[in-house]
């Protein structure tokens, strides 16, 4: 087990290098530093001694990949992409472009994120598999077949469609919450999340409870329920005695891969309702085209998906006797 | 403008072929090339059958074909002529760049109002002092909401009596719904002629008709209801700058379709080749791709986006001499972004097929074709293909409504389409603040949410009455 | 003799069908008048091809039928287990009564052990269940009877099976749980949805042998259902014979089989290769058992009679009684107006056989040394191995699937490869065509080695070599036409176009006898029979001369399988074509084959001639396989 999880981590290392040649890639081939420089900069001050300073005060002065004035291993290591991709490794984020230290910057933001980010997990979770399983005890039915409709309806409107009607009724018609704001007194906060965690639940409710009716009903097709009912088990005890069970398996593994990216934030809701999680802080980064936040944002979000990787893995063994790691 | 003067511009004006316009009429023919395919083999024909007996199948087809109408004919670009100086001078054409369906919709696109302007207003929503002479002939200035200088010009100048006002509402709707029922009637009439000249068997043919023909009635007559009243005033209101709030939404549904289908020209040809060389050659090939789709997935989605929309965004700021028109800049930041999509969602689809692929290998009617050493690249074409076809399709379509909505949050995030365009997530994110403003204005916000339901509502329908009638694994359930 | 156990009187039931054209609903008819009477402590065999409607009789009995099911007549009277308390009706008794039943007075097994098991449950968690359920046991007290089961049905460690989970044991031991949990309710009745058929001989025998002690102790009556007349005369005491949704003839199973009085019957019986008559071809029935919803009016058998006459067409046959009965329960009947005209109609025993065209000095057309495959081992490159960590690995098995195994083919000859599942014959055959790397060995067909260190076989051999899967449904592709399937084979090989222009696969479909028409259709408009003909004729395309045939018909009914057998000996004798023939049926072997290869875990455990063989088997283990063969008496 210790050691299928240590090869996985060592897996993930090619795939971040991966990560981060796509991104500076994407940074640098098509803007130089000399253009960032320049950007940030402003107009007024730009002169080739300030963009020479900028540079290198951030450490932009060196080549992208491959130093061929140096030589040996240097070659390599003394360029932008060692430099500034082996940092993040070691979780050094380095400073934002107006100089902040990004790695305080996220985890002071980590706590609002995750106080949206969780309880929207777990209602919408609860909510949709109970929805789901309600669904498919009157599979057949009206109720079923009106329950779907209204899921592929909840999937067609568009999230900020839910965001600026939720803020419009609640908020300012019925004034029950507050339209935004953040309050780390966790007394006070429920005040503030209310709101968004319900939105971002009902957003996603349309979807997961489709898809996950489907996969109970495809359950429910299966031999071993026949068997479940030629034993004299009543309907409900069936479904929720061996197709709860059985069903649960893909959703629970297929959840867990999105566990550790909870930390990002979610960035409508956050940048709407004026939390400032990492999420607004993301959309900041990119409205400040501030690349070293977007970079150190990429990675942390790929590492993040790759850890969910290996806990899928991991939940796997736990929820499904037929698994086991070698 | 008139049918005569419409044609007399085409003909004149300079032709311009943006680059999504291109594509977008590419995808056209190579979906009419597809509908030919599928008319022509059998077992594709029954499959589809099965499609179109179910209603909201029909309905979705009909309301997605009416928006690839509006979206066609705005894919048409050209520059006018300019009025000559001298008579000697060589034709100069104008900077503006328009579409054939700007033409078509010039009364809308031209008649512009100072400010918002609630649906079917005759008064501005906004308060201006207005100087008004009292009988006793003292002036007084009073904040109020003057009248529109477009809509309801032809009523006396002065408040506008409610009867008055009702009577002609009512009289353009009922012109305008008979107008379009008219049309429509017209139009069904030659399709039962057209249809007993061409079908034989009218037994054989299972689509229900009859639903097309309903939901065609509907938009018929709603169309001409609109353009009945868009005659006298605005039928959705105006916006900030007093825009024609109907005029944005039919423009928006180009960009809507754009986004929800151009990127499908780089995500299926990425997809399928790599992922079922991937799933039927294994072994290091296998590896790589996987290497490749893991990275590619494990970069979050919005960031990269961002990352590619920002640099692309700079590259073209620092280079306006490449682009004549405002336009075609707007244009190739829209191809862009389709590019950087399709780039973004290939991994799923490659991920299903390799998956596909890795089961299909080892079917017997594979190993056959092996066993007469059938190469690869055959066994893939003429037998892995034509078998995942069903759910690449189910995929394609599910996709589009995704994009569709990924569109509406980019823009609001501000990596979206460019500002200088029409598109719902750019009309959402400018009504969004419209809405703490006292009165609210609520009707850009509603005609967006309103065509971009029925849009994205119609694609999901589509997709699911495909996937019941495509899916091999739907079928054990009944 | 007492009141039997279970009476089931014309039961009928049908499907609710959307018409293709009219889109109206209609029934379908499934079942139609089904009766019969079951005792204590006898076993009823329901016997069958498929789509004749004998699971969805035993189906219907426990009211566990598919949402489309529509009851239309008939009575499931269930006599009740105290005495002096009136029989109860299942088909009107309510849901809540029938879950009462299910499990308690009625168990069912079914045919995939595998699947009919809670995946991620343990064994003994299920079988509680049921004590819990029907004999209000705690989960303490149920812990102890669910081990005195499992000891019962045969499990050697019970408490190790009763924590395992389902995948942990094999097909065998699975199905002997299954039985423990159906046995769990103490029911008086037990129904077994051809409990045996996914499993191979030897387990075949010992749970068939399980059952019936199990019938013995308990006094059960047992509702067997199977497609398989040796398994009927070894193991049931009554038979009734379906077709088409109706039992044609039913009684004693010694009097069926010995004098059966329905052309079906009689038809199925001579049809058994076992049956065969050394020199001639199998007595075959034409055509297959017509889909549900296009039953006949009438006799439902009469497309298909050797014996219709005029008379069939106009009037639905009656039910008529042989003679010799004692007990109304031993009565022997038919459903056949020309019951007992034995005169008329001797079953056309098959036409005779070309000779052998086997050339016994000719020099073998397909040789094997050695041959020896492994799956892929762990021992491969960085890339292999950094692939295995980011999936999960799959077990690799250490020993080699097929073990150095020799042997060579004649032109003209039939070697059949014996075995049962997991034995390698399959592999066998996909070493020898190169569709799976082997390890070591080599592969000679006619002279030129294609299988071999470092070998690579010039272009055109796959011409002399082809191969017939087992699963018709799966080796056709579904998207192409019938001609492209049968050209695909005579272009990839650069045959001269006249090999498969329209003339050539004309000719093509002639010999395996299907109608010039096929070419332009599609493969699901066929039936499984006509498919594998269809799957024979594109190996044929390509003029090979050594066919392999694997399992090529273990998918089909009996009826089916003589059809496909008669044809490939007739393509032997017209072409002296070379078949290695891979089967796990020993009636099959004994009508087709001229010497016998028996496999076991990779190796050739025995080798010979198919007569001495059969006769006289040397080796323990094709001994085992002989004596679980149950064998028609």
């Amino acid at each position: 087990m210790f050691a299928y999880i240590l090869r996985r981590v060592l897996y993930a290392i090619p795939i971040l290098i991966g990560v981060n040649l796509i991104t500076f890639a994407l940074f640098f081939m098509v803007n130089s530093p000399d253009d960032m420089a320049r950007m940030q900069l402003g107009v007024k001050r730009v002169t080739p001694e300030a963009i020479q300073q900028w540079k290198a005060e951030r450490g932009y002065d060196k080549p992208l990949f491959l130093n061929e004035t140096s030589a040996g291993v240097a070659q390599i290591t003394d360029t932008i992409f060692y430099s500034k991709s082996l940092t993040l490794f070691a979780g050094e984020f380095g400073r934002s472009e107006d100089g902040r230290e990004i790695g305080r910057e996220i985890r002071e933001r980590m706590g609002p994120s995750l106080a949206i980010a969780i309880p929207t997990f777990l209602v919408g979770l609860g909510l949709t598999v109970s929805l789901s399983l309600f669904l498919v005890l009157f599979r057949g039915t009206w109720l079923d077949r009106t329950g779907v409709v209204l899921c592929v309806g909840l999937m067609s409107i568009s999230s900020l469609f839910f965001i600026i009607g939720g803020q419009f009724i609640f908020a300012r018609m019925l004034q029950l919450v507050p339209i935004s704001g953040y309050e780390s007194n966790p007394l006070v906060a429920w005040h503030f999340l209310i709101l968004p965690v319900t939105v971002a639940v009902v957003a996603g409710i349309g979807s997961s409870t489709r898809w996950y009716r489907t996969l109970f009903l495809e359950e429910i097709g299966k031999d071993y329920v026949r068997t479940a009912r030629a034993k004299g088990l009543s309907d409900t005890a069936v479904l929720f005695r061996h197709v709860l069970r059985n069903g649960l398996i893909p959703i629970l593994t297929g959840v867990v891969v999105v566990i550790p990216t909870l930390f990002m934030g979610s960035l409508l809701i956050e940048s709407f309702f004026g939390i400032p999680g990492l999420g607004s802080y993301t959309i900041d980064a990119i409205a400040a085209q501030d690349f070293a936040v977007v970079r150190a944002m990429v990675f942390l979000g790929s590492g993040l998906y790759l850890l969910g990787l290996i806990l899928t893995d991991l939940s796997y063994t736990l929820v499904d006797p037929r698994i086991r790691l070698k | 403008m008139t049918i005569h003067a419409l044609f007399s511009t085409l003909s004149q004006s300079l032709w311009v072929w943006l680059a999504t316009d291109v594509l977008l009429w590419l995808l056209f023919v190579l979906f009419l090339f597809s509908v030919v395919v599928i008319v022509r083999s059998p077992l594709q024909r029954a499959v589809w059958q099965k499609v179109f007996r179910q209603r909201l199948a029909v309905v979705s087809t009909v309301l997605l074909a009416i928006a690839a109408c509006f979206a066609l004919l705005d894919s048409i670009h050209l520059r006018e002529p300019l009025p000559r100086l001298t008579p000697e001078a060589s034709v100069r054409y104008s900077v503006e760049v328009n579409s054939v369906l700007d033409l078509i919709l010039t009364d809308l696109r031209k008649n512009h109002e100072k400010t918002y302007s609630a649906p079917l207003a005759v008064n501005l929503a906004a308060l201006e002092p207005v100087t008004v002479s009292m009988p006793d002939g003292a002036v007084e200035v009073r904040r109020e909401a003057p009248r529109l200088k477009v809509a309801g010009s032809i009523f006396p100048p002065g408040p506008v009596n409610d009867t008055t006002y009702w009577l002609d509402v009512l009289q353009r709707v009922s012109f305008g719904a008979l107008g379009g029922a008219l049309l429509f009637a017209l139009l069904w009439l030659g399709c039962l002629m057209a249809r007993r000249v061409l079908t034989s068997n009218p037994q054989s043919n299972r689509v229900a008709w009859r639903w097309v023909g309903l939901t065609l009635g509907v938009v018929f007559i709603t169309g001409g209801v609109f353009t009945g009243l868009s005659t006298n005033f605005h039928v959705f209101g105006t916006d900030k700058v007093g825009q024609d709030v109907l005029y944005q939404v039919l423009k928006s549904l180009r960009t809507a379709l754009v986004i929800g289908l151009v990127p499908t020209l780089v995500t299926l040809p990425l997809g399928i080749a790599l992922g079922l060389s991937a799933g039927y050659f294994r072994g290091k090939v296998d590896d790589v791709i996987q290497y490749i789709y893991t990275t590619v997935s494990a970069v979050p989605g919005v960031l990269l986006i961002a990352a590619s929309v920002l640099s692309i965004q700079v590259m073209i700021d620092n280079h306006p001499e490449w682009f004549a028109t405002a336009v075609e800049r707007g244009d190739i930041r829209l191809l862009a972004l389709c590019i950087i999509l399709g780039m973004t969602s290939w991994t799923g689809i490659a991920r299903l097929l390799r998956g596909e692929a890795l089961k299909m290998r080892e079917y017997d009617y594979v190993q056959a074709a092996r066993a007469f050493g059938v190469g690869a690249g055959q066994i893939l074409l003429r037998h892995v293909l034509p078998n995942v076809f069903p759910i690449i399709l189910i995929t394609l379509v599910m996709e589009f409504s995704s994009l569709v909505l990924a569109e509406a949050v980019l823009s609001y995030i501000g990596i979206g389409v460019d500002p200088t365009m029409f598109s719902f997530g750019l009309m959402i994110n400018n009504a969004r603040m419209e809405l703490s403003r006292d009165p609210v204005v609520w009707w850009s916000l509603t005609a967006a949410f309103l065509f971009m339901v029925i849009l994205v509502l119609a694609a999901n329908l589509l997709a699911d009455a495909v996937r019941d009638a495509l899916d091999p694994r739907s079928e054990g359930q009944s | 003799m007492s009141k039997p156990l279970l009476q089931v009187r014309n039961l009928s039931l049908g499907f609710a069908r959307r018409d293709e054209v009219s889109e109206s609903p209609r029934i379908v008819d499934a079942l139609s008048a089904i009766s019969f009477q079951l005792h204590a402590g006898e076993t009823l065999a329901l016997l069958g091809e498929s789509g004749c409607g004998k699971s969805l009789t035993a189906l219907a009995l426990m009211r566990l039928l598919p949402q489309q099911a529509r009851f239309q007549s008939g009575h499931v009277l269930l006599e009740s287990s105290e005495s002096g308390v009136r029989s109860e009706d299942l088909l009107r008794v309510s849901e809540d009564r029938m879950r009462q039943i299910r499990g308690r007075r009625m168990a069912m097994i079914f045919q995939e052990p595998a699947t009919s098991l809670n995946p991620v449950m343990r064994i003994g968690e299920q079988i509680n269940e049921v004590l819990r359920l029907h004999r209000g046991l705690t989960t303490a007290a149920g812990d102890a009877e669910v081990l005195a089961l499992l000891d019962q049905v045969g499990l050697p460690d019970p408490a190790r099976a009763a924590a395992a989970y389902p995948f942990e044991l094999s097909g065998g031991m699975k199905q002997r749980a299954m039985i423990a949990m159906a046995l769990a309710g103490d029911p008086d009745i037990l129904l077994a949805d051809e409990p045996t058929t996914a499993l191979d001989v030897t387990l075949q025998a010992q749970i068939l042998d399980l059952i019936r002690d199990l019938q013995q102790q308990r006094q059960m009556g047992v509702l067997l259902i199977t497609h398989d007349l040796a398994v009927v005369s070894a193991r049931a005491d009554r038979v009734a014979v379906m077709y088409a949704g109706q039992i044609v003839e039913s009684g004693p199973v010694a009097q069926v089989l010995n004098q059966p009085s329905h052309p079906y019957t009689r038809a199925l019986l001579a049809s058994l290769p076992e049956k065969a008559i050394p020199g001639k071809a199998l007595t075959q029935l034409a055509g297959r058992v017509p889909p549900l919803g296009s039953w006949p009016m009438t006799c439902r058998f009469e497309p298909r009679c050797a014996i219709r006459e005029p008379h069939c067409l106009e009037e639905s046959p009656p039910w008529v009684f042989l003679p010799g009965a004692e007990t109304p329960h031993e009565q022997h009947h038919a459903l056949c107006w020309r019951v007992g005209d034995d005169s008329t109609a001797p079953v056309d025993a098959g036409e005779p056989l070309s000779a052998s065209t086997q050339s016994t000095g000719s020099p073998p057309v397909l040789q094997v040394v050695d041959l020896s495959v492994r799956y892929e081992s762990a021992s491969k490159g960085l890339l292999y191995r950094l692939r295995q960590l980011w999936h999960r690995a799959e077990a690799l098995p250490s020993s080699p699937v097929v073990d150095a195994i020799s042997f060579d083919l004649r032109p003209g000859e039939t070697l059949a490869i014996v075995g049962e599942s997991g034995c390698g014959k399959t592999t066998t055959a996909r070493a020898i065509l190169r569709l799976i790397e082997s390890e070591s060995g080599q592969v000679i067909l006619d002279g030129k080695e294609i299988v071999g260190r470092g070998i690579r076989p010039a272009k055109g051999w796959r011409r002399d070599v082809q191969m017939v899967f087992q699963d018709p449904f799966a080796s056709l592709d579904p998207r192409q036409r019938i001609r492209q399937i049968l050209s695909e084979g005579p272009r990839a090989l650069g045959l001269s176009a006249t090999d498969y222009d329209n003339n050539a696969l004309i000719r093509l479909l002639d010999r395996v006898g299907l109608p010039p028409e096929a070419l332009n259709r599609f493969p699901h408009e066929f039936s499984g029979g006509q498919r594998q003909r269809i799957a024979i004729a594109r190996a044929l395309a390509v003029s090979p001369k050594v066919l392999i045939c694997d399992e090529p018909t273990s998918a089909l009914d009996v009826s089916v399988q003589a059809q496909i057998l008669n044809l490939l000996q007739k393509l032997q004798a017209e072409t002296g074509i070379a078949y290695l023939f891979i089967t796990h049926n020993f009636g099959v072997v004994r009508y087709l084959a001229d010497r016998v290869l028996v496999m076991q875990s990779g190796r050739v455990v025995e080798a010979g001639n198919t007569e001495q063989l059969l006769k006289n088997p040397q080796h323990a283990y094709t001994r085992a396989l002989l004596a679980s063969v149950p064998v028609l008496s």
